[in-house]
């Protein structure tokens, strides 16, 4: 009964969000795996934002080459190897840029809908 | 710096890309797992929940490459593949990849290795600080003969200009130094104060001259330079305040030069004293030093020189100096042209003629890169049917051509390493700053450079020829020539042809220079001649009589040595590059000088000189054992100075003055043939000879000039012996047979010409190459033709007619557009010819004659192929 599961309403990511998302997921939480930070994500916006699991391990792989990130193989509690990933000093400024950035685009769109 | 950050990042990411690989494989097999897991926890079964986490993750192989895709190295991969095909390419023909790559590697390495030492001659800027404003001073004679500054000019210089911070005048020292060791002549210069400053250095040890160092009969004072300091004193670090003792005089060292300073000058000074010049007898106007000076910052050179000319004028008018009776110029070169000046040209020449062998080089290498496409045409169609963009033949066809040039770029790289020792070996001894010449960075940059501009040409133009046409021999199939491509390779070697003729000529040129400047009468006999210099030293040679003695009894030494049929002294050797000049005025002369520069070289010559020399006697008679100190004075001068000056009239008896207006009159006893003083191409040879013992100072450097039966340099042990046996403290030096002194007088011009010789050999060797491989093609091409032509009876003498034919009208174009090239050429080079037009016809035929050998020889195995040709098969065929 898969079509159970797909009938639950959800939104792609807005484009150009994932890395902030992400970012802001690592920082909150310290460390954690593609699965998780996927979930994660889901779960904080109570189901309403899916990653694209597709995209998610590109966009990590570009956030390793900027240092935003680092990666480091650990253990989940179920003793299984996974590659857990933290968010690094150039990473939180980057978070911060991206934030402020996108309350400035959110705040001016929300005044454009309110003129009106 | 972010980016190189992630740079670096990146590339150490590349090392380890396996792992990476391996990771990425490994993290995104466990996401699907985890994924699944939670589907079936929520009730699917492991199979559907499976399929359904891997719907929702999508194709993993593309997300795969596009993960990887990320570190950027699709490209690389990309690279890899095409070098790999190329080096498989090559690998399948290692005739032509070696025959390529050695083609490269000497284009290039001898390319490369020219431009370090031109780059280091003409351009690299000289080691002194501010060394664009440091000039060096000359006057030049209304003939344009260059000469010496003179002190008076100096000294009214530096008080007068405004446009120089700092002026100096110089002259050659060779100080002998006894201590415990033995006595030992150091090379040095005897400066004004002003010297170091004018250079922009300063001791590192001690301190520089002063004002008050530089007086007449002031304190004796040196400055060492660091291989002295390091060499005789140990680098001892106390040795400013020390004495040593040079020509018998305690001399205080007051500074040391430091390690890097480099004395362009006089490259090889190791010893630097105060000139402390004697202004009495006149001797400020005489022409024997070197000027240098040190321009304020803004001022030109060309405002400095009109300043300068200006105020000599004015010294001179005021002063009305003996040696400045006739018009002259002031010049004024920065310090770089001059002491480049004389290799220059040939520098520029040489490398001028490197790049037409880089040319005809890659040319060449062209053509066999063209001639393997043809070949390679099936293979292109098939790729091309396979799927193969244009794109990616033609980046195919770069990296090939690229791989071959970084090839012959890493093994040129090798022979410039080889060349740069050759060259600096074979260079002529005036070649200034040879000692810094070697390989640096900005050298491999331009060896880099070159070797990717190669590739590239070499890789676009098989490209453009091959991609525009593999379609169309999809349908045959074969390997046959197109014409585009046949006008192209023929093209090239015409061009080959006609470089390889402008190196001919112009090697050409040179050679017949040489001839010409070696058949200069030189005005003496040099076989048979051995010559040395030796130069007195020491407190007791103050007194000039001990100084005749000892060169007499010297003299007389060597004369007694087995094997000297004759020898003599003279203050001034011809050719050797001593130059000694004192204004000479004759008491009564129809000619008065008034518009002419009447200096001349003076020569202190002992009696049997001009015998030895084998100079011819005109008139009159020699100098003799009677001309000695106390009898009436005798001089001799040369023929054109005499008929010059006594047109018509016996020049016997006339009289003459040698330096200042109050000089003793000397009466011309003879007159002997011209000889050439400064060098073989000047004519310049008014010389005036006269004994030592009636001259009023004393040469303390004499030259001895031996004659011998046999080999001269034989004679050279047993001769030093001679002169020590006299006194084993006196410095004997620069030993050399007569013959080897003229030749070095020609050291550049050789020096080019045998650059020029191996580019030309080079470049004929690969134009006969060319020709010869076009015209394999061309018989390859033919062959039907060839084979119905012998059917129908044509005879083996029609064939190679038919085939040198189409190789002479290759190399007939060559030598038409090579005509024009050679004219223009030779202008390059027109500094260095001597003695022949730069449009000489012979030199022109016989270059002409020798491309045509050359053609016919490369014609002659196409030609044999031709006639083998089995017109029985080709016909079956």
């Amino acid at each position: 009964m898969p079509a159970k599961h797909e009938t639950v309403e959800r939104d792609e990511i807005p484009p150009g969000t994932l890395y902030m998302l992400i970012l802001k997921t690592l920082a909150r939480s310290g460390e954690l795996h593609g699965y998780e930070i996927a979930s994660t994500i889901q779960a904080i916006s109570q189901d309403v934002l899916q990653v694209e699991e597709g995209s998610l391990y590109p966009a990590l792989q570009r956030m390793l080459i900027k240092g935003w990130v680092t990666a480091e193989w650990g253990v989940t509690r179920g003793n299984r190897r996974a590659r857990y990933y933290r968010i690094a000093k150039l990473g939180r400024k980057q978070l911060a840029a991206e934030v402020l950035q996108f309350d400035r685009v959110i705040g001016a769109i929300q005044r454009v809908l309110q003129a009106g | 710096m972010l980016w190189i950050k992630e740079l670096v990042r990146r590339f150490f990411m590349m090392l380890r890309r396996e792992k990476l690989d391996r990771d990425l494989e490994e993290e995104m097999r466990f996401h699907l797992d985890l994924r699944a897991e939670e589907y079936s926890s929520r009730g699917l079964m492991s199979d559907d929940a499976r399929a359904l986490a891997q719907r929702r993750f999508g194709n993993i192989t593309v997300l795969h490459e596009e993960s990887y895709g990320a570190w950027g190295w699709a490209w690389i991969d990309r690279l890899f593949v095409d070098v790999r095909l190329a080096a498989r390419q090559l690998r399948s023909a290692p005739g032509f990849a070696a025959l390529t790559v050695f083609i490269l590697a000497f284009g290039i390495g001898t390319t490369t290795a020219i431009f370090s030492a031109v780059n280091t001659i003409l351009f690299e800027s000289l080691p002194y600080p501010g060394a664009g404003r440091i000039v060096t001073i000359w006057e030049t004679s209304t003939e344009g003969a260059r000469n010496d500054g003179t002190f008076g000019i100096y000294k009214g210089l530096a008080e007068r200009s405004r446009l120089l911070d700092s002026l100096a005048v110089l002259k050659p020292w060779q100080p002998t130094m006894t201590s415990a060791d033995e006595p030992e002549r150091f090379e040095g210069q005897l400066v004004s104060a002003s010297y170091f400053r004018v250079l922009g250095v300063r001791p590192f040890l001690g301190r520089d001259f002063t004002p008050s160092d530089d007086r007449m009969n002031g304190p004796g004072v040196v400055i060492l330079s660091n291989k002295l300091w390091r060499r005789r004193f140990n680098a001892d670090p106390t040795i400013v305040g020390r004495d040593v003792t040079l020509e018998g005089n305690e001399y205080s060292v007051i500074g040391v030069m430091p390690e890097s300073f480099e004395n362009l000058l006089a490259p090889a000074a190791e010893v630097w004293g105060p000139l402390q010049y004697d202004m009495s007898q006149g001797r400020a106007w005489g022409h024997h030093l070197r000027t240098i000076g040190r321009l304020r910052p803004g001022v030109s050179i060309d405002q400095a020189a009109n300043e300068l000319a200006e105020l000599a004028h004015e010294i001179v008018n005021e002063q009305r100096p003996e040696t400045y009776r006739g018009p002259f110029n002031l010049n004024v070169f920065s310090l770089q042209a001059d002491i480049t000046r004389g290799v220059k040209p040939a520098l520029l020449a040489i490398a001028g003629a490197v790049a037409l062998v880089l040319i005809v080089g890659c040319v060449n290498v062209t053509n066999l890169l063209l001639a393997r496409g043809v070949r390679r045409r099936p293979e292109f169609a098939l790729r091309v049917a396979l799927g193969a963009g244009r794109e990616r033949l033609v980046w195919q066809l770069l990296t090939e051509g690229l791989f071959l040039a970084v090839m012959g770029g890493v093994t040129g790289m090798a022979v410039a390493i080889i060349g740069v020792h050759a060259l600096v070996a074979l260079s002529p001894p005036g070649l200034p700053r040879a000692a810094d010449i070697q390989l640096n960075g900005s050298v491999f940059a331009f060896g880099f450079g070159l070797t990717t501009l190669v590739g590239f040409v070499f890789g676009v133009i098989p490209a453009l020829q091959i991609s525009t046409s593999p379609y169309r021999s999809i349908q045959d199939g074969s390997p046959r020539t197109t014409d585009p491509q046949k006008l192209t390779s023929r093209a090239l070697v015409v061009a080959e042809v006609a470089l390889a003729f402008v190196l001919l000529v112009s090697s050409g040129l040179l050679l017949r220079s040489l001839q010409h400047w070696f058949a200069v009468d030189a005005g003496f006999d040099a076989s048979h001649l051995l010559t040395m210099q030796v130069q007195t030293s020491g407190r007791r040679f103050q007194e000039n009589s001990v100084t005749y003695k000892f060169f007499d009894d010297a003299l007389a030494a060597v004369r007694s040595v087995p094997g000297v049929t004759m020898a003599a002294l003279t203050s001034q050797l011809p050719l050797s590059g001593d130059s000694d000049v004192y204004g000479v005025r004759f008491e009564s002369s129809p000619i008065q000088m008034q518009t002419e520069d009447h200096s001349a070289f003076r020569y202190a010559v002992s009696p049997g000189y001009i015998e030895t020399m084998r100079i011819p006697l005109r008139r009159g008679r020699l100098l003799g054992d009677g001309d000695r100190a106390g009898a009436s004075l005798a001089a001799l001068i040369n023929e054109s100075y005499a008929n010059r000056n006594f047109p018509g009239i016996d020049p016997i008896g006339q009289r003459l003055r040698i330096g200042p207006p109050d000089s003793p009159l000397y009466t011309i006893v003879g007159v002997v043939g011209d000889v050439k003083q400064v060098s073989l191409g000047l004519n310049r040879a008014d010389s005036v000879y006269v004994t030592p013992g009636q001259w009023k100072f004393t040469d303390n450097t004499m030259s001895l000039v031996i004659r011998s039966d046999g080999d001269p340099a034989a004679l050279a042990r047993a001769v030093r012996a001679a002169v020590w046996s006299v006194d084993k403290d006196q410095a004997v030096v620069r030993v050399a047979t007569m013959s080897d002194v003229v030749a070095a007088s020609a050291a550049e011009r050789r020096f080019a010409l045998i650059l020029f010789e191996a580019f030309a050999l080079a470049t004929l060797v690969l134009a006969a190459a060319g020709i010869y491989g076009v015209l394999t093609g061309i018989v390859a091409e033919r062959t039907r033709e060839f084979g119905v032509r012998t059917a129908l009876g044509a005879s083996r003498g029609n064939i190679v007619g038919l085939v040198v034919r189409q190789g002479s009208l290759l190399t007939g174009c060559g030598v038409l557009v090579g005509l024009l090239g050679a004219v223009v050429a030779s202008s390059a080079i027109a500094a260095m010819l001597f003695g022949v037009s730069r449009l000489d016809p012979a030199t022109y035929a016989g270059a002409i004659v020798i491309l045509s050998c050359v053609s016919v020889l490369a014609c002659l195995v196409p030609a044999w192929r031709a006639v083998r040709i089995d017109p029985a098969s080709t016909l079956r065929s």
